[in-house]
This record gives C-alpha cells, sequence and structure tokens, in this order.
C-alpha cells in the first residue's frame, strides 16, 4: 500500500561546479513535476538562484540556501514536511542526506527518507563497503584493496602490481582519483586524496588498461521490478572519468550474450544495494574476451541518467520520483507514448553521440590530459541515423571553431600524422579531430588504435568517412525531420521530441499553421554560459505561450531543463545553426519568428546569417545587435550620445600599442581577438606585461587586432540587467563587490545598489539613452565602471545575461515575463524603472579549482568561475554570509581556527578584514606577503595547517603565480575556503563579525517572504557595503 | 554499389544498395525493434516467410561469430542457417570484433540472403505499423509488374512455412535426466539448450508428429516450441496437441506453442495488426505479482482467457492485454506467448524454464 504524503523536502546540488552541472537542475524539475502531479506539497532547497527548480513555477516553497545540516534542519523546522528526497542533488545532496540521516533528526521529527534507504546508498558510494558486498553476492570486481592511510595504501598497491587505479570515496567528478604507475607517482597523490574524501578512505584497484567502459541504467521499484533503460558505451578507455569520455548509445558493439549478462548483473547490483528508484551501473570489458568487472554504481541521479533520459526519451528522474512515492514501475505511464507504460526497455532507431566540452585554456598550470578526473565544463549530444552523421554534428556543436571531421581548423592545420598520434597518446581533448587528421595524413585504423584505445568498430567508421572525404564526398541534400518516441516507431507517439538526419527521405511530423516561435537555446556549457541562460529560455518559452500558439525550443545541451521535451509544444534537439534553423522554419507553415536572446553569445552570433536568411526575429534587430556587437560603432554612438566610456583603441600594430599604453598609461586591459587556446584577456601594468601579453596574441592584423583599453582600478564596478521596448526601460541595477579588472562572472554582486546618487542617476539615463537610440525590443544588459560618481560604460550586450535568474529574483518578478510583454505589447510607460527592492539580494561565484588540478587560483579580467550561489537576507551581512556559505567548500570555521591573510602589495581591505578575523580566528600571515601585526608563517607550513584540517579559511588578493603557487593551490586542493579580492575579505570579514562568527545567526526564510512589500512606491533604496 | 529495390504490396517502392545475395526474395514484411542480438534473430525459425526491417539503423557491427556448440545444441544462434527471406537496414557496418568470423554481408550472400541499405526504415516502420503487415519484395533489379504480381501471389497467411521450418527426423540428444518430448514447429535452439542444461533428456520430434508417437517415447513431460506462420493452418496440430494434454503430462507451450495449446482448448486466436517483436515487452506475472522485460516475436495472439475454464492467464501484456501466457487451474501446464530464453533479450524469465523443471 502506498503511504501518502503531504509535503515533501527536495534537496538539490547547489551551484554549478565541474562534476555537478545543470543535470540536477533537470532532475530536481521532474521530480517536483511528479510531485505537483500527485497534489503533493514540495519545498525546495538550493542555493543556486540560476536554477529553474528554484521557482514557485516548479515548487510551492523555495529555499535559497547553503546545502548545509544547519539550514536544512532549520527549513524542516519550519515547513513540517513528511518526507525528504536527497537522491535529485547530485553527491551534494546525498552527502546531506547521509549527514541528516546519521544525526537522527529526520526520524525525530518524523520525516521519512524517501528512495533508497541510506545504508544501501552507503553500501554503494563506500568503495569497501561496495566490493565486500559484490564479491558476497558473486560479482565480479577489479582485484583491489582499500586503505585508511598511506602505509597501508602502498602495501596494498604492492600486492596488486601497478599500474593502480586509486580512487575515493563519497565524490563527485572521480574527485581525488588517478591512475599510477609507480610508488613514486602514488604516494603524493594519496596525500591530496586523503586530504579530500569524507571518510579518509581510498580504493586501490587494479588498473584495467585499455578496457572498454560502459554504464547501464537501471530503475527498481520496491517489488523489485527494474528495467535497463539505457545502456552507454564509453568511446575513451578506462582510465578516463566517464565524465571526460565521448560516449554512445545506445551501446553498438556488444553481442546479445554480453549485453544481457552485464544487464542481469546490473540489476543484480541494484537489488544488493535495495534501490528504490534509479542507479547506473558501470563495468569494465575487455576488448579481447568476455571477462568484465563491475566498477561502481551511484544510485542517485546523475549526469548519466540525466544524458539517458535525453538519449532514449524516457523520463528516468520523473519516473524515479515516482517510483519513491511508492508506484510500481508498470502503474507509471510512459509520458512520450501516453498508450504505454514506463516498465519496457526503450528501443532506438538513431544513434547519439555525446562529447564533453572543456575550457582548459582559460586557466594557468592545469594539467591538459584527459584522466580519472572530470574537467570538462560542459557537453553536447548529437542525435542522427548513424554514428557518424551523430559525431560530425557533434564536432559542430562544440563551438570550437571546427566545422565537423572533416573540415576545419584541425582538418586544415599543419599537424602531421605523429603530432596527431602523440595528441591521442597524451589524451588531449577531442581525441576524434585527431583522429581524422591523422587518417588523413595516412596512418591506419591500427595506429590510431594504438595511440587512442578506441574500439576499432568506431575508428573504422571515421576512417571510411575521412577516405569519401578526400574522394570530395558531400553530404546529401536530404533533410529530414524524425521524432524520438521510446519504442522505434512501433507507437505513435504523444511527445514532439525531435531531430533532423540527411539519412532519411520523409519527416514524421506535419507542418503547422498559427503564429510561432522558436527559441534558441545556449548550446553547451562554458566559462561564461551555464544554467543562468537554460533559466531564461525556459522561462522565455513558459511566458511566450500567451503570445504565441506555437513554441518551441532549439538546444543541443542534453543536462539541460530546456531540452525537456514536455516543457515546449516542438523540442528541436539539434544544431543551433543558420541552416538549420532555415531548414526547420522550411518545413513548417504559418508566421514563424526565432528567439535568439536566451542563447547568450551563441544567439547574437548567429543572428546576422539568420537575418541573411531572411528569418524574423522576435525582440531586438539584428541592426541593433550588430550596433553594440561592432566595438567602433558601439563608441562612436557613446560619443555622440555625450556618454563616458573608458578610453581605448584597437591596433593592428606593435606601433600602434605602445603609442596607446603612452597615451593613457598603465595598467592596460588587452584583449587579442584571436588566440590559439582560451580568450587570454589579461592587464597589462608595465611595458614588460605588455609585452607579453601582445606575444600570447597568435596573429596581429587588420583582421586580428589587440583591443587595448584604460584599465580603472580603484573604482566600482555595477551593470543593469534590462528590458526595454525602445521607449521605457525596466532594470535592476548590480553592484559588485569586487573592483573593476574582476570578470562580472567572477564577482560578487548585490542589490539593492549602494552607489551615490549621482553615479546611479547617470547609469538609468545611459541605460535609457541607449535604448532610445537603439530603438530595439528585448532584455540586455550594460556594465559600467564607475570613477570618481562617473559612471563609464564598459559594454552593453543585447541579450540575456548570466544575473537575469538572480535579478529576476532578487525582486520577485522574472525579466523574461517582462520581455516577453515588452517585445509582444510594450512596457506601458516611459523612462527608467526599478521596481524596489525590499530585502538584499547577494550572488558568489563558484570556481571549480579543485577539479582543475594544477590551475592557479586567481581573479582577473577573465572569467573563471562555473556557477553561482545566491541568497536573500533582511540585511547585506545575511545575504552575503548565506550566499558566500552556499559556495563549496565555504563554511565559518569553529573559533579559534587559523586565518591566512596575506598579500604581496597590501591594500586597506585586507589589513582591516585581518583585524576583525582575529577576534574569531587565529589569523597568521605568509612570509614575503605578511600583513602586520600577525605571526609570519612558510607557506609549507601553511599547507601543513590545511592538513591538519586547522585552517579556516585563506584570504588574498592579486595574482602572484611565482609568489604563492603553494598556498593557493593547498587551499583548493585542501577544502579551505579561499577569498581571492581584498574588498570580498573585507566585506566577509564585517559581516562575520556582526554576526558573531556564527551560522546559527543567519535566517532561513522562505524566498518569497523577502519580496513582502515589494509593491511599495519607489526606487533605488540603498546602502553602503562595509 | 548495385541498387537493390524494395517493393510493398501497397505500391511504395523504396531504393538502397543491395548486399547479401542478389536473389529476389518475397515475404511478408514485419520490423523487429531489438537492437542487437541480429545472428540470433536472422536464425530464428519463426521469421521464416518473412523480411525483416531492423529499426535500430546500424546493424552488422560486431559481425558474424564461429557457431558454437553444446552437444549439437547451438549457443550463439537459434538455427543453423539464416531463417529470414530478406534484410532491410539503414546503414550496414562491418565487424572488428575478437570474436567474429565473417561479416554480416559475407554471411548473408553465403546463404543466399538478399538485404538491403540505405533504406529510411523508421519511415518503413511507421507504414507497417499503419498500415499492417503486408507483402514485400526486395530484388536486386527492377522489376517488372509482371514478375512482382508472380511474387506478390504468394500469401503468408497460407504457406506451409512450420512444415519447412521443423526438423523432419527425429533427434535424441542423450542423457540421463527426465524424458522430453519436443515438438519442434521451428524451434529456437535457445530453449534446447535452457532445457538440456537442466539435466533433461530431450527427443526432439517433427511438428506432425501424432500424439500416440510422441507418448511411446515414455515422456515424462511436453514441449510445444515457437515457429513460423499462420495457426490456423495447424488445426491438425492442435487435435494432437489437445490428445497430448488428455493425458496431464507436464506441458510447456511457448510462443506458437502457446497458441496451439489455446487452440487445443477451444480458444480462440487472431491475427494483430502487425504484432509484437522486439525484446523489451513488459509482461506481468499474475501469480508472483512481477513484471519482466521479454522478447516477443508473434503476429498472432490469444486476447482473453474465458473464465471457468481449464487454465488460467497467468501472464499479460500491461500495454495491451493481451494474454501473454497460461497457467493450468489444476493441471500441470505453462505457457508463454513471449520467449523465456529470449535470445535475444533479457534474461529476466529464464525461470520458466525452472519452474517447468519443478513440474517434471
Amino acid at each position: 500500500m502506498r503511504k501518502s504524503y503531504r509535503k515533501i523536502l527536495v534537496i538539490g546540488s547547489g551551484p554549478i561546479k565541474i562534476g555537478e552541472a545543470a543535470e540536477f537542475d533537470y532532475s530536481g524539475s521532474q521530480a517536483l513535476k511528479a510531485l505537483r502531479e500527485e497534489g503533493i506539497k514540495s519545498v525546495i532547497m538550493n542555493p543556486n538562484v540560476a536554477t529553474v527548480q528554484t521557482t514557485h513555477t516548479m515548487a510551492d516553497r523555495v529555499y535559497l540556501l547553503p546545502l548545509r545540516r544547519e539550514f536544512a534542519e532549520k527549513v524542516i523546522l519550519e515547513e513540517k514536511p513528511d518526507g525528504v528526497m536527497f537522491g535529485f542533488g547530485g553527491q551534494s545532496a546525498l552527502n546531506l542526506g547521509y549527514d541528516m540521516y546519521k544525526s537522527g533528526f529526520l526520524k525525530k521529527h518524523g520525516v521519512d527518507i524517501l528512495g533508497t534507504h541510506m545504508e544501501g546508498i552507503n553500501d554503494a558510494l563506500s568503495r569497501s563497503a561496495f566490493h565486500r558486498l559484490m564479491e558476497k553476492r558473486g560479482i565480479p570486481v577489479p582485484p583491489s584493496g582499500s586503505a585508511k592511510n598511506m602505509k597501508e595504501a602502498l602495501r596494498k598497491a604492492k600486492e596488486i602490481g601497478y599500474p593502480v587505479m586509486m580512487r575515493v570515496s563519497f565524490n563527485l567528478g572521480g574527485r581525488g582519483s588517478f591512475v599510477a604507475g609507480s610508488e613514486e607517482k602514488l604516494a603524493p597523490e594519496l596525500d591530496r586524496a586523503f586530504a579530500q574524501s569524507k571518510v579518509s578512505e581510498v580504493l586501490i584497484e587494479k588498473y584495467l588498461d585499455g578496457w572498454k567502459e560502459l554504464e547501464y541504467e537501471i530503475v527498481r521499484d520496491a517489488d523489485g521490478n527494474s528495467a535497463a533503460v539505457a545502456c552507454l558505451e564509453n568511446l575513451d578507455p578506462m582510465g578516463v572519468h566517464t565524465g571526460e569520455s565521448t560516449v554512445v548509445a545506445p551501446q553498438q558493439t556488444l553481442d546479445n550474450q554480453e549485453y544481457q549478462e552485464m544487464r542481469s548483473v546490473a540489476i543484480r547490483v541494484a537489488e544488493a544495494i535495495g534501490l528504490v528508484g534509479e542507479c547506473n551501473v558501470q563495468f569494465a570489458l575487455d576488448m579481447r574476451s568476455r571477462q568484465y568487472y563491475v566498477i561502481e554504481t551511484n544510485p542517485r541521479m546523475s549526469r548519466s541518467s540525466a544524458l539517458a533520459s535525453k538519449v532514449t526519451g524516457y523520463p528516468i528522474a520523473y519516473v524515479s520520483a515516482k517510483i519513491a512515492l511508492g508506484y510500481r514501475i508498470y502503474e507509471i505511464r510512459n509520458s512520450v507514448s501516453k498508450a504505454t507504460n514506463a516498465f519496457f526497455e526503450p528501443s532506438l532507431d538513431y544513434i547519439t553521440v555525446k562529447v564533453p566540452r572543456w575550457d582548459l585554456g582559460k586557466f594557468e598550470r592545469v594539467d591538459q590530459g584527459l584522466s580519472s578526473e572530470m574537467k570538462s565544463i560542459g557537453e553536447v549530444m548529437a542525435i542522427g541515423r548513424s554514428f557518424i552523421e551523430a559525431l560530425d554534428k557533434a564536432v559542430g556543436m562544440l563551438d570550437i571553431g571546427e566545422q565537423g571531421l572533416c573540415s576545419g581548423r584541425m582538418w586544415d592545420s599543419g599537424i602531421g600524422r605523429k603530432e596527431a598520434l602523440k595528441a591521442m597518446r597524451e589524451r588531449k581533448p577531442y581525441w576524434f579531430l585527431y583522429a581524422a587528421k591523422a587518417f588523413k595524413e595516412g596512418a591506419s585504423v591500427d595506429d590510431v588504435w594504438k595511440a587512442s584505445k578506441v574500439d576499432k568498430f568506431f575508428l573504422k567508421q571515421i576512417f571510411d568517412r575521412v577516405k569519401l572525404a578526400d574522394q570530395g564526398w558531400k553530404k546529401s541534400g536530404n533533410f529530414a525531420i524524425k521524432r524520438i518516441d521510446t519504442l522505434a516507431g512501433e507507437a505513435p507517439a504523444d511527445a514532439n521530441y525531435l531531430y533532423t538526419t540527411s539519412e532519411a527521405i520523409k519527416s514524421d511530423i506535419e507542418p503547422s499553421e498559427g503564429k510561432k516561435l522558436l527559441i534558441l537555446g545556449a548550446g553547451c556549457f562554458r566559462i561564461g554560459v551555464s544554467v543562468e541562460f537554460d533559466y531564461s529560455a525556459v522561462n522565455l518559452a513558459a511566458y511566450a505561450k500567451k503570445h504565441f500558439s506555437e513554441v518551441s525550443m532549439l538546444n543541443y545541451n542534453p543536462e539541460t531543463v530546456s531540452t525537456d521535451w514536455n516543457v515546449v509544444d516542438r523540442l528541436y534537439f539539434d544544431s543551433i545553426a543558420t541552416q538549420t534553423v532555415s531548414s526547420i522554419l522550411e518545413k513548417g507553415r504559418g508566421d514563424a519568428q526565432v528567439a535568439v536572446f536566451a542563447a547568450g553569445q551563441i544567439g547574437n552570433s548567429i543572428s546576422s546569417g539568420l537575418a541573411g536568411a531572411g528569418v524574423k526575429l522576435f525582440g531586438h534587430s539584428y541592426a541593433a545587435i550588430d550596433a553594440c556587437e561592432d566595438r567602433n560603432r558601439f563608441s562612436a554612438m557613446l560619443e555622440r550620445l555625450g556618454v563616458s566610456q573608458p578610453e581605448w583603441a584597437s591596433a593592428t600594430s606593435r606601433k600602434e600599442i605602445m603609442r596607446f599604453a603612452e597615451s593613457v598609461g598603465f595598467p592596460i586591459l588587452v584583449r587579442p581577438s584571436y588566440v590559439l587556446s582560451g580568450s587570454a584577456m589579461s592587464i597589462a601594468n608595465n611595458l614588460e606585461e605588455l609585452e607579453r601579453c601582445v606575444r600570447n596574441a597568435a596573429r596581429l592584423s587588420a583582421k586580428h587586432p589587440v583591443i587595448l583599453s584604460r584599465y580603472i582600478g580603484n573604482s566600482i564596478e555595477a551593470e543593469m540587467d534590462c528590458v526595454t521596448d525602445g521607449k521605457g526601460v525596466y532594470g535592476i541595477t548590480l553592484q559588485h563587490v569586487e573592483e573593476a579588472g574582476v570578470h562580472s562572472g567572477d564577482s560578487t554582486m548585490f542589490t539593492p545598489n549602494g552607489l551615490g546618487k549621482g553615479a546611479y542617476s547617470k547609469m538609468k539615463g545611459t541605460a535609457l539613452a541607449l535604448s532610445n537610440e537603439l530603438g530595439s525590443k528585448g532584455p540586455f544588459n550594460i556594465q559600467f565602471v564607475v570613477e570618481k560618481e562617473v559612471p563609464k560604460v564598459i559594454e552593453l550586450n543585447m541579450r540575456c545575461s548570466r544575473s537575469m535568474p538572480f535579478s529576476s529574483k532578487s525582486v520577485g518578478k522574472d525579466i523574461m515575463n517582462v520581455a516577453v510583454d515588452a517585445i509582444a505589447s510594450g512596457l506601458g510607460r516611459n523612462g527608467f524603472y526599478e521596481p524596489h527592492h525590499a530585502s538584499y539580494a547577494v550572488k558568489s561565484p563558484q570556481f571549480s579549482w579543485t577539479q582543475l588540478r594544477g590551475a592557479y587560483p586567481a581573479l582577473g579580467p577573465e572569467m573563471r568561475s562555473t556557477g553561482e550561489s545566491a541568497a536573500l537576507g533582511s540585511s547585506f551581512d545575511d545575504a552575503l554570509l548565506k550566499s558566500w556559505i552556499g559556495v563549496q567548500p565555504n563554511f565559518i570555521a569553529p573559533k579559534g581556527s587559523v586565518a591566512i591573510l596575506y598579500s604581496k602589495n597590501p591594500g586597506a581591505e585586507i589589513i582591516l578584514a585581518a583585524e576583525k578575523l582575529s577576534k574569531w580566528f587565529d589569523v597568521k600571515t605568509i612570509s614575503d606577503g605578511d600583513l602586520q601585526p600577525f605571526e609570519a608563517i612558510s607557506q609549507d607550513r601553511a599547507v601543513e595547517l590545511m592538513r591538519l584540517h586547522k585552517v579556516g579559511i585563506t584570504v588574498t588578493e592579486g595574482s602572484h603565480i611565482g609568489f604563492d603557487y603553494k598556498v593557493r593551490r593547498g587551499s583548493v586542493d585542501l577544502n579551505v575556503p579561499l577569498v581571492l579580492n581584498g574588498r570580498l575579505g573585507l566585506a566577509l570579514a564585517a559581516a562575520m563579525e556582526r554576526k558573531g562568527f556564527v551560522t546559527e545567526s543567519l535566517e532561513c526564510l522562505e524566498m518569497g517572504r523577502y519580496w513582502e512589500g515589494r509593491q511599495k512606491a519607489g526606487s533605488g533604496n540603498k546602502r553602503n557595503i562595509q | 554499389m548495385p541498387k537493390a529495390h524494395l517493393y510493398l504490396k501497397d505500391g511504395s517502392e523504396f531504393v538502397g544498395d543491395v548486399f547479401g545475395a542478389p536473389a529476389d526474395a518475397v515475404g511478408e514484411l514485419v520490423f523487429t525493434t531489438a537492437m542487437n542480438g541480429y545472428n540470433e534473430s536472422f536464425t530464428d525459425p519463426s521469421y521464416r516467410g518473412q523480411i525483416l526491417v531492423m529499426t535500430h539503423p546500424m546493424v552488422g557491427n560486431y559481425g558474424v561469430p564461429k557457431p558454437s556448440y553444446l552437444k549439437g545444441i547451438l549457443r550463439n544462434f537459434e538455427s543453423e542457417k539464416p531463417t529470414i527471406e530478406g534484410l532491410v537496414v539503414s546503414t550496414l557496418t562491418e565487424d572488428s570484433k575478437w570474436n567474429s568470423a565473417e561479416n554480416l554481408d559475407a554471411w548473408l550472400e553465403r546463404h543466399g540472403v538478399i538485404g538491403i541499405q540505405g533504406v529510411d526504415t523508421r519511415e518503413l516502420t511507421i507504414r507497417i505499423r499503419e498500415h499492417g503487415s503486408m507483402n514485400a519484395v526486395i530484388s536486386a533489379r527492377k522489376l517488372s509488374m509482371k514478375r512482382l504480381n508472380e511474387l506478390f501471389s504468394w500469401e503468408y497467411g497460407s504457406a506451409d512455412l512450420v512444415g519447412k521450418a521443423s526438423t523432419d527426423r527425429i533427434i535424441d540428444y542423450g542423457g540421463r535426466g527426465k524424458r522430453l518430448v519436443v515438438f519442434d514447429y521451428g524451434l529456437k535452439h535457445g530453449i534446447l539448450e535452457n532445457l538440456y542444461s537442466r539435466g533433461f533428456h530431450i527427443i526432439r520430434v517433427p511438428a506432425w508428429t501424432r500424439a500416440e508417437a510422441a507418448l511411446s517415447y515414455n515422456p515424462d513431460g511436453i514441449v510445444l516450441t515457437n515457429g513460423p506462420g499462420n495457426p490456423a493452418l495447424l488445426g491438425s496440430n492442435a487435435k494432437e496437441v489437445a490428445a497430448l494434454l488428455e493425458y496431464g503430462l507436464p506441458t510447456l507451450g511457448i510462443c506458437l506453442g502457446h497458441q496451439l495449446v489455446s487452440m487445443a482448448l477451444g480458444m480462440d486466436v487472431r491475427k494483430m495488426k502487425f504484432g509484437h517483436r522486439a525484446i523489451n515487452k513488459p509482461v506481468i506475472d499474475l501469480k508472483l505479482k512481477k513484471a519482466y522485460i521479454t522478447t516477443h516475436n508473434h503476429g498472432y495472439a490469444l486476447y482473453s482467457v474465458e473464465s471457468g475454464s481449464k487454465v488460467k492467464a497467468r501472464f499479460v501484456s500491461p500495454d495491451d492485454g493481451i494474454v501473454e501466457g497460461l497457467e493450468g487451474t489444476n493441471r500441470k501446464l505453462l505457457t508463454t506467448q513471449f520467449h523465456p530464453e529470449a535470445r535475444p533479450g533479457t534474461n529476466d524469465a529464464l525461470f520458466i524454464f525452472d519452474e517447468f523443471a519443478g513440474m517434471v
């Protein structure tokens, strides 16, 4: 008998970091949808403000709070739910769940944990418990041994024999795992690992060199009914993290016996841990025999379960939520076919290829090779009627300047056969580009296999395509739109989950009439493009429904909510390219418009092509977009309107660069327009640094100039998230804690702003004047640097910004809602209007330094954060601290912990911060960067204290890779909260001091509570920080 | 590559590239949604008289292995040779697997089976779904109307396919265990292997064996296997089954075997619009209150069981309510419309053989 629940708390996954991205927004949103369908009240707790799940359209109650026990307990006391779901928020939520289960708090308050029992989860996540359980059940696992200390680990490794794979329990994204060929390589890694694991245990495992990795996704209900929803085949061999691997689904190389034997074992694994819901089970398979091992299981929603959902059309998270509520699988409907039930195994009549997206070029000293640790930031999924069609599409989707396997930069480069093979041996990202290149340069399938260890079946496919390309092969002119229906055409489908193919003749869908909108999504995540854009796309779709008879989405990121086929009338899971858009529109009828502004920079980039193809844009005109993208035209417009801007120049020669430096002096912000990797924006403080910056620019020509601008230090940076209808402007002003020079995506932002009246009023005037001049309709973001009360425009982006979800939630009105109305019917008022801020809101960046092995943690003009956390509060201090603690691994350490503060050129802020922190912490400083009068210690000593878990916080500023690499790297490797800016350090120290240095003093209120009183007239209420 | 033509009875034509043997083929056009296990599918005698469309777009990836035998029973094929009349795929691939003996193309050519690739198989599948299974012809050349009409005059519903598929001699697999007479209507070796590995002494007899002849072996149990074609043509076989059932020997019926038992008990087996041909289908076990993912390959079905009859429905499909298996109310009888031996398919229903072994 099913228990009926009244109210359920769902835990999210927190800010986006490498290893935990939007897949948990998708799975959490699916769970909330399942709850709503059942008439159960839902509560979501997640500090990630940019998620779709943290809105009242998804959840009844929203708490933007850090995923820590003290906050979760307060939420439970406040909301009194009768159940809680930890399985939809990744490892972060599970860790919190295990913590709460152990403490007995949930039991005491009568809150059921829904889904798999915590003991089962413990069995799955503790490496040693899992191995014992598998061995007991006769399930093959690789020879291994667990160890609780260095000595034991080295002994076990010797017994098993090198090379070994070291793995760490309770971790995400493979953090701390490593392949070691010798004891000398293993020992330092063990050091790092023991510092990280929640339970201080590592597993030493036989390294299965060159084996194939496979992943089954299993759903299982409380009666034990089980189905394998998908089997994903990793192309990269064992040793490359599955998040780093190119993945093909459905699997392509297993025969019936292999497939079914491992499927049965996967179900037995699920049974062994008492799974109620969904898990993945990873296998290693020898490519020369039928031998296989079970590697691990994740008893929760994961990146692979989100991928498997998009691969198959089977909504795993939704079904899991229903199972957690007590349904049997066959009592749940197949939401795609509507005709059949959820107890089946999807059959696919197409092939999908997932490729990760890396952004390693943005980080100094980071390891470039792929390994057992995850470093990719995002992923793309391409769908085709063959492996090659899908892979070729995926290459274009990556947006790395490559058009396809057999065209683009790599194909045309001077890289030779040997070099390409070497890159594959070193596991450089995007091996398939090197493979195609190697084949072009005469390598054999065997050569590439030896270098890459990718199954020859796939290599042969690439080889054949390269040979065809050499013969001048061209893609067929066919274009068909096919539907994904979970049953390979066997039964009619209700959902419009679609892809395009040139390997078919007939489309599944009929042209439709009416007023239609096609929304472009943001594609794959990378640094600077993340779930914020997905939030905008999904909300845009929701609000657009009142103006359009049919709303469609075009996107290809499998992690996201925007690629949930239930969000729109039609989902096109395909390339965001002019050709694709035009073809889709051609297949339709009626009056169709395309919205590009939620797609981030991709949208603006293709707007020119779309305009050229005669596509009607919803929102900003191409002319307006281009007027702001073209640096020269934009600057001229500012001059014409009498708006200040920092001095700048576009230089095409060394002489011009020097002339500009002479005229404005240092420091100078340098942005080359063409670089080999990353985008290398930097600040030059002197002539020598300027020379270095210019050398980084790979080409310097009229086509590829260097943009130079005067860097305005000691200033305030602020921006406005706006909507205009060409006459009036609706805007939210965000002030940055950090000074200009720190990329806006890496800044701590807050509302209401504390700017001087003169500056604020000038900014409003500027936003309005520019809007009126451009006469365009839609959302935009404008950035200012305020120097001595004079705001200067840095840039204007005629599209959604990263901060718009935050702006929206700071006042309780969605900017996409305002935008749709402004475009469709106007704002209804002239002038600049900022709504009243009834409380304080702060947003903090989340960095993934830990995952980026070796990278030097520093702030600068180049964005490096991967996600964000935010909080609302009745005071700035309250909002700031909650927002900051929402970022992992931040927390306020116990009294007497060590705080390390130092700076090469200490500003007033960091000195003041040290004074304030010394009232709670034992402040120490670093020799050669020391702050008086605190005790100076060496960097080695500092790292040693960190290793002993004695350090509660590190605060520093600037960027001096030659000086403090050790202490910064030590902090992130050893999970010590790291503050990289003096102003932020002081704001935090002051807030902590006023809040008594304890988390307990912080509020835990529902998001809507902070909007009460927002109707009050007036705008621009403000305060000063510090 | 030479062009191949696929003609459908409804007048439509698909053009692709030919592979396998360039011989004209006619058959009932059916599709399977199984994504692998093609070497098992293509040798399943239940596909006799049928041209098979693979909905999964890449076929041939792991090649065709060398046959592996256990006491004369095949372990990686369901019979000695391909049984399909023709094959339709989107993309034919070449193997690179360690245990592949030859490419699918070469294997089909060796056995005289034609294939066509480069076809929009999804479009074809949807057509079959909407119009029902229909006859089709594959040819390596463009056919005249006359030749087409000649070929199309063949009818699946009236062809004696069991006669072609069944063994024509008695095969004794030996052993010391309990004795089973296995009626071969076009059996899959997967059934034999599962019985053999449970210690049974198998005596495999032709489909047209009389009840008395079967009983003369002194069997401890009877197995009625799968097979191709229209069960309505098998009235006399059903009579023999009825006679056998009178003796009350433990009986297992699989697929066609299940249909013959239904007919023997006076129930109505009807043609379905396009059948169940997949390895991903749920059945619910009404007795054990569990659900399994099972392999299906049938174009005919039993839709209901009258209450008060000698049998009751044991398994049903939660999707369309079709009776997927029977159990005797007070006799040792177990039938499944699905394939417990799978091949290709999951191992979820292997317990059926254990349950049957327990009955004998």
